[in-house]
């Protein structure tokens, strides 16, 4: 124990020199710490000292030499921290714990650091040279999570150390240290905003970084930092989504709000175009031919880059992180033209799946979009149908939500349904249900009636807040049609004594002395009554009964005049001085005196002024001027750091901005002649400009294939027809003629479709003449049949060896309905050619069939049938017929053979006769065996070969490397069996040379 | 983004608190239990509480509340999204969430923590990532952890974490390699008094449990995927093969996940596969009511249904329940009013049936309303749907795996109207 604590003090002496210092801090933080707290808590002080003692054990085990002991201490401190315990004191033990060996331990410490560094930023610094030492370390876990926790530590003074770090750390060879550094970022900017030109470097710099795990931290920190510098978005923009499927989902949510935001500043509105296109239509027929072109206005043609962006995010759609498929559909919301919204709705009806959180949330903005488009969710109202286990505030939501969505159609459907809800448990959800059905009887008049009979039925209802709330709502129905509706007034009146709740009764007394002239008996009853209760009311209720005297005493002096002095008296000596202040403004107005002048003549018009109806709104009409999505949307008001989402432009930015050089594409146009004229080469760009949208995503295409297409495109005046369609809707054919040119260009190239970057099919360089014998005459009763293979992709299937039959009738008859019998004795999958329905004497057709051999050299078996017999035939390939050729260039090449080593390399070392030897006979040797293509060799007695398995794709790799007088012959392939079947084959083939 | 996260048990003990950033003083609660008292009931505590300055947004599960504290605008979804994914990693490492294994596992739950976010930004979520960096507690390794003084963090960046597929480790390796997939298929319904269907629809995930060796590609392809409407997958499924071709392709992670959900809304075509005849009645006079309730099979394709279990939420007057079931137990509990009716499997022979009479609280006016029914039952062996899985192939790999698909279908939200 000596031991240990002597090493210890030792360890402090060499760590810092003025320990006396920080000791100092420790015991006035110790004192304050002992004034404080018990003038709390009483029995605090015994907790305290007890903490103390613990506090020292926990010392001793953490100054201990022993590894366990110390971890178990960090385990005990984390602990506390958990617990919101204050462990800020043990501050030196720990700390220097920080360069440990052990990395549970030392992650421990790291928590520990956060948490208390900014309280004691003097005693923090004793551990930065240690994390500046694991900056430089050659693990990529230890350089980031010691730059996580250096930028985590909140102390002024290290600022330059922590900005040198990010510099550092943003050019680091491991994505995860670069991401860590775009979190380090936001630390940093929050610690010191003075930095942020600084940081706005790195942000530039690691935008344009192409990794998947960068995009997302990086776009979050601009967001923090610069969201106002959409000008280094514009280089990044394409590639932010293309590469926005394979970013981690949180990343993706970041990503996309970002770009909503810059899409909405960058391009027109493609909603503007529904309305105007309409009118055109129709002005078209009148309108002579001049005045048209004078009067349409340009028509609309979506960005590519607009068009890029709603495309990539589309699939997200069908993300399991709620959060993205929310991302997505608001992006949709704002910025896809109003026909493409559709397809948001079942992402959104799906995530009502989801827990009651996301539910809430996900309601919210259902609700703000289905005020502007109640289409969208329609077919989907069932949906939201109310369940009784649901919570409150999703009951009202879903209510709320019917509401918007009720139309003349389903209107009944949905009042039945409410009818349900109105007899719930739940009466504040009962409440809700009366005051839905308001709204829908003033949205659509065709049901006004039933549902005011619907709601008279409910006065008699048991539940006092059903019925109160019925009352309100009748009270502003019958404001939009009074005069029909005295029967519903005298109903209520009957029922005024049994109702209690004082906003119900309010509402009753104002209608009857609004419409007194239709209850012109029951009105100045009602009032009687109300004067002997009138001290009783709650203010509300008086205040009308105030309102009711005097509309009464108006129109009928004769009746109510006593009635109405007495009630302004007992209002004149009320304790509410709301009350006391009506009845006299009141008195002054009806009753006429010598003081009250001109006003009391206009009395009556005054009080009896036809008043509007209320106009009942959803509450959540103004939402739509948020974000959807966004947490400003959720609360109805503009949270901190809110970022406004901008009005579209009226006349689009700069495209060109957006612009990167891409290697390959503008050498392209460059090569073609300058012949072509102005027009042309605009037209070819923009062409251009559209296939590399449509295409950078998935596949690769080579250069060639996009002059072709180009040239094909202009040729067959396509482009004309492409350009012609601007309109949005028909942005779908564009693409599909598009994918024609490309397809017509891969067919006038012979070349099959590209799916890699590094392997691109290209044509046989040899095809062998030699046929072989399927089915011999004397074996097939005349019948022969010979088959060879033609080394083209097969087209009845990506998998299948392509083969050519050709079937001859050494007979004098006919031989009819020559075919393949369904039944396939072996497990390949076999592509049969259409019967043949005749073969007349001596003839002899030309057919093609596809053999999917599964890579393997196993015998294709079948029958051979003609009408009256059956022959059993089969074909065995040659390994090197099971091959496709692909080019490469050299580099790929190496770079491939150095990933297929080991196990998956066969060779071997022949002696030939060298005079036999030049390029073009090992290359003829080599392709007369195997269908493989060569790639052109930089050196001069290496000679390559490149190609892949037919069915399942492997990359083959040949290389013969001629050595006098040995020739060595290496095969690089994943598949081992065919690569030494290959090598037998091609060393037989070189040999004979 | 995301500040700070308090854990809160339903009694309104914070337990466990986390700051990413500056700390932020646990008082910021007051505000949660000032909405948590509003709201009576613990479901009903809105998602998101607004104070002076910070945004407070709640998750409540498994009987706790995650409360994170927010300072500017975020998606609050992204903000709930993530709760539930902290939720579920402790679920995957502790087997449930509870407080109990909270509090027992806090130096995991709080490494854990530092992990999943920086700065309040996630940072891993996968659980095979996390899995490599901090390893999952056992009992054997907490032994040999003691004894040799070795740790559960790991030294190297996992592999997962650099690849284009996150949530596969390099190297796996099993000797019996095998592919489960359970589809299993929910139907929420809402059915009215006469038994007519208000509203029906599937609600279907495939889970699968995958352990197969190296880097396996596979295939799944349906009989008829026509029948589904709206899908969400795993990130590790390509989605455009799903668009073209209709099959799922996808290297899968290592172990049990959630393959895709999908939903069918086909309305009318929604088999129910029971019925239930019930008679709930409150008595005007007498403060007693009667309670008769018959359940059988309708369509059920020749399958029995099992698990049978009838939920129904008493109006608060009722005070006990003097019935009798011809099969299964019941249970009224008199504080939650929740009579549970336990009838495990309906034998189509003879229907169970629960008969009996309410006592309600005297004096007090009957229930306006009769409370609806929740069922919960299940079937092994048969998705309602009707949706087949028509194969899996393997490719990558040249080893035959062990394959299996299993379809059960529940009842999901599944609710009778009285």
């Amino acid at each position: 124990m000596r031991n240990a604590l002597v090493s210890a003090e030792n360890l402090q002496l060499t760590l810092k020199s003025d320990f006396s210092s920080e000791e100092q801090a420790l015991t006035n933080n110790h004192s304050s710490g002992n004034e404080e707290k018990p003038t709390k808590k009483p029995h605090f002080f015994l907790f305290f000292n007890h903490f103390e003692t613990m506090n020292e054990d926990l010392k001793e085990m953490l100054e201990s030499n022993k590894e366990s002991l110390k971890l178990e201490a960090m385990k005990r401190i984390v602990g506390l921290i958990a617990k919101g315990k204050n462990a800020s004191e043990l501050f030196p033990a720990v700390v220097k714990n920080v360069a440990s060996k052990n990395i549970e331990l030392k992650k421990l410490v790291y928590v520990y650091l956060v948490r208390y560094a900014e309280e004691q930023q003097d005693l923090a610094l004793l551990s930065i040279s240690t994390f500046q030492r694991a900056l430089k370390d050659p693990n990529q876990l230890i350089r980031a999570s010691a730059l996580r926790v250096l930028s985590s530590i909140r102390v002024p003074i290290i600022v330059p150390i922590m900005m040198l770090a990010i510099k550092e750390a943003a050019t680091d060879l491991s994505p995860y240290v670069r991401k860590t550094a775009a979190h380090a970022i936001q630390k940093l900017f929050s610690l010191d905003p003075d930095q942020k030109e600084h940081l706005i470097e790195v942000i530039e710099k690691l935008l344009k970084d192409k990794s998947t795990l960068v995009a997302g931290s990086v776009v979050m920190a601009f967001e923090e930092v610069c969201p106002d510098r959409i000008d280094l978005i514009h280089k990044n923009y394409r590639k932010l989504c293309n590469l926005l499927v394979d970013v981690e989902e949180w990343g993706q949510v970041v990503i996309i709000h970002m770009l909503t935001r810059y899409a909405r500043t960058q391009f027109v509105s493609p909603w503007r175009e529904d309305a105007v296109f309409d009118e055109n239509s129709e002005k078209a027929f009148y309108d002579s031919e001049e005045e048209r072109r004078v009067d349409q206005s340009k028509p609309y043609i979506m960005d590519p880059d607009h068009r890029l962006l709603l495309r990539n995010t589309k699939p997200l759609l069908q993300s399991r992180n709620t959060a993205v498929v929310m991302a997505v559909s608001q992006l949709y919301w704002h910025l896809s033209p109003k026909h493409e919204l559709s397809i948001i709705t079942k992402s959104l009806v799906r995530l009502l799946r989801s827990h009651r959180e996301v539910q809430y949330i996900v309601l919210q903005n259902i609700a703000t979009m289905s005020i502007q488009r109640k289409g969208m969710f329609e077919p989907f109202m069932k949906s939201f149908y109310v369940r009784s286990t649901d919570a409150t505030h999703i009951k009202t939501l879903k209510l709320e939500i019917l509401t918007n969505l009720a139309n003349e159609a389903n209107i009944s459907t949905i009042l039945r349904e409410f009818q349900t809800y109105v007899k719930s448990q739940d009466k504040a959800f009962a409440a809700a249900t009366i005051q839905a059905i308001g709204c829908c009887a003033t949205n659509i008049s065709e049901v006004t009636d039933t549902c005011l009979n619907g709601l008279v039925l409910l006065l008699s209802n048991r539940d006092e807040t059903v019925v109160a709330e019925s009352v309100v709502v009748i009270k502003k129905l019958l404001q939009t049609q009074p005069s029909q509706h005295s029967d519903i007034i005298k109903h209520m009146a009957k029922l005024f004594d049994n109702i209690t709740v004082p906003m119900a009764r309010a509402s009753i007394l104002w209608l009857m002395g609004e419409y007194c002239e239709h209850v012109p008996k029951i009105a100045p009853d009602v009032l009687r009554k109300m004067a002997k209760t009138f001290t009783d009311e709650e203010d509300i209720v008086k205040l009308q009964i105030v309102n009711l005297a005097a509309k009464l005493y108006l129109t009928n002096s004769k009746q109510t005049k006593l009635l109405t002095q007495y009630i302004l008296n007992l209002g004149k000596y009320d304790q509410n001085y709301d009350i006391r202040d009506r009845t006299r403004f009141i008195r002054q107005l009806i009753v006429p005196n010598e003081k009250s002048g001109a006003l009391s003549k206009y009395a009556r018009r005054i009080l009896m002024a036809p008043k509007p109806a209320p106009v009942l709104q959803s509450a959540f009409k103004d939402r739509d001027r948020f974000q959807l999505g966004t947490l400003s949307h959720t609360l109805n008001s503009q949270a901190s750091g809110y970022l406004e989402l901008s009005d579209w432009p009226a006349v689009a930015p700069d495209q060109s901005v957006r612009n990167v050089e891409v290697a390959g594409a503008p050498a392209l146009s460059k090569s073609k002649p300058a012949k072509s004229n102005e027009k042309q080469k605009r037209i070819r760009s923009t062409c251009l400009r559209i296939m590399q949208h449509n295409y950078s995503l998935n596949y690769y295409l080579p250069p060639q294939i996009i002059q072709k297409t180009l040239n094909i495109m202009t040729k067959y005046i396509l482009i004309h027809i492409v350009l012609s369609i601007s309109s949005p809707f028909f942005v779908n054919c564009m693409c599909s003629l598009l994918h024609l040119c490309v397809f017509l260009a891969c067919q006038f190239d012979a070349v099959s479709w590209p799916v890699r970057v590094s392997l691109q099919a290209s044509s046989p360089v040899f095809v062998p003449e030699t046929s072989h014998e399927l089915l011999h005459r004397m074996t097939g009763k005349g019948l022969s049949a010979q088959y060879r293979f033609t080394r083209q992709p097969c087209i009845y299937g990506n998998s299948m060896v392509s083969l050519q039959l050709t079937l001859s009738n050494r007979t004098d008859q006919a031989l009819e309905n020559i075919h393949i019998s369904e039944k396939s004795s072996t497990g390949q999958n076999i592509h049969r050619f259409n019967a043949i329905e005749r073969l007349e004497p001596q003839a002899s057709v030309t057919v093609s069939m596809g053999v999917d051999f599964n890579d393997s050299t196993q015998t294709a078996n079948f029958q051979l049938c003609t009408k009256e017999d059956e022959f059993s035939v089969s074909i065995q390939p040659a390994v090197g017929e099971l091959l496709l050729p692909i080019t490469m260039s050299e580099a790929d090449f190496t770079k491939e053979q150095g990933k297929l080593v080991g196990m998956n390399e066969s060779s071997a070392t022949i002696t030939i006769t060298p005079e036999n030897v030049s390029s073009q006979s090992v290359n003829r040797k080599v392709v007369s065996v195997a269908n493989l293509g060569v790639i052109p060799s930089g050196q001069e007695n290496i000679y390559r070969f490149a190609g892949k398995t037919v069915s399942s794709g492997s990359l083959v790799l040949v290389s013969v490397a001629l050595k006098d007088p040995d020739a060595m012959i290496t095969i690089n392939t994943e598949k081992t069996v065919m690569g030494s079947m290959l090598l037998r084959q091609v060393k037989t083939a070189v040999q004979g040379m | 983004m995301i500040h700070s996260l308090f854990l809160i048990n339903n009694a309104g003990d914070l337990f466990l608190e986390k700051h990413w950033k500056s700390v932020i003083s646990r008082s910021i609660c007051d505000y949660f239990f000032e909405a948590r008292e509003k709201a009576v009931e613990p479901d009903n505590v809105p998602p998101v509480i607004r104070t002076p300055h910070h945004y407070l947004i709640n998750i409540y599960r498994e009987k706790i509340f995650f409360v994170s504290v927010i300072q500017t605008e975020v998606p609050p979804l992204f903000v709930i999204e993530f709760l539930h994914r902290v939720a579920e990693t402790f679920q995957d490492y502790f087997g449930e969430c509870s407080e109990t294994t909270i509090k027992d596992n806090v130096v995991i739950v709080y490494e854990l923590l530092e992990e999943m976010l920086d700065n309040g930004f996630p940072l891993a979520t996968e659980s095979n990532i996390l899995k490599e960096l901090i390893r999952p507690p056992t009992i054997l390794r907490s032994m040999v952890n003691t004894i040799t003084g070795s740790s559960n963090v790991g030294e190297t960046l996992p592999t997962g974490q650099l690849s284009n597929i996150p949530w596969r480790r390099a190297g796996v390796k099993y000797t019996n390699n095998e592919a489960y997939f359970d589809v299993v298929e929910e139907i929420d319904a809402i059915l009215d008094k006469s038994g007519t269907t208000v509203f029906a629809e599937i609600q279907g995930v495939i889970d699968a449990c995958v352990k197969l060796s190296g880097m396996p590609d596979l295939t799944l392809s349906f009989m008829n995927p026509r029948l589904l409407d709206d899908v969400s997958f795993h990130p590790c499924v390509r989605y455009k093969r799903w668009e073209s071709e209709r099959v799922i392709s996808f290297i899968p992670p290592d172990g049990n996940f959630q393959l895709m959900s999908y939903h069918i809304s086909a309305q009318n075509l929604v088999a129910i596969p029971i019925y239930v005849k019930q008679n709930i009645s409150f008595f005007e006079t007498g403060s007693s009511g009667r309670l008769d309730i018959t359940v059988g099979p309708k369509q059920t394709m020749g399958k029995t249904v099992e698990c049978l279990v009838v939920t129904v939420h008493m109006p608060k007057v009722v005070l006990s329940a003097n019935l009798s079931a011809t099969q299964g137990t019941y249970n009224y509990d008199p504080v939650t009013k929740i009579l549970l009716w336990d009838i495990g499997k309906l034998n189509p022979q003879k229907l169970p049936n629960l008969k009996g009479s309410l006592s309600l609280q005297s004096g007090a006016p009957k229930p306006e309303e009769n409370p609806s029914l929740n069922i919960d039952l299940k079937i092994q062996q048969f998705a309602i749907s009707g949706l087949k899985v028509n194969r899996l192939d393997m490719y990558g790999e040249k080893y035959k795996p062990f394959k299996g698909v299993k379809y059960v279908t529940k009842a999901g939200k599944f609710q009778v109207r009285t």
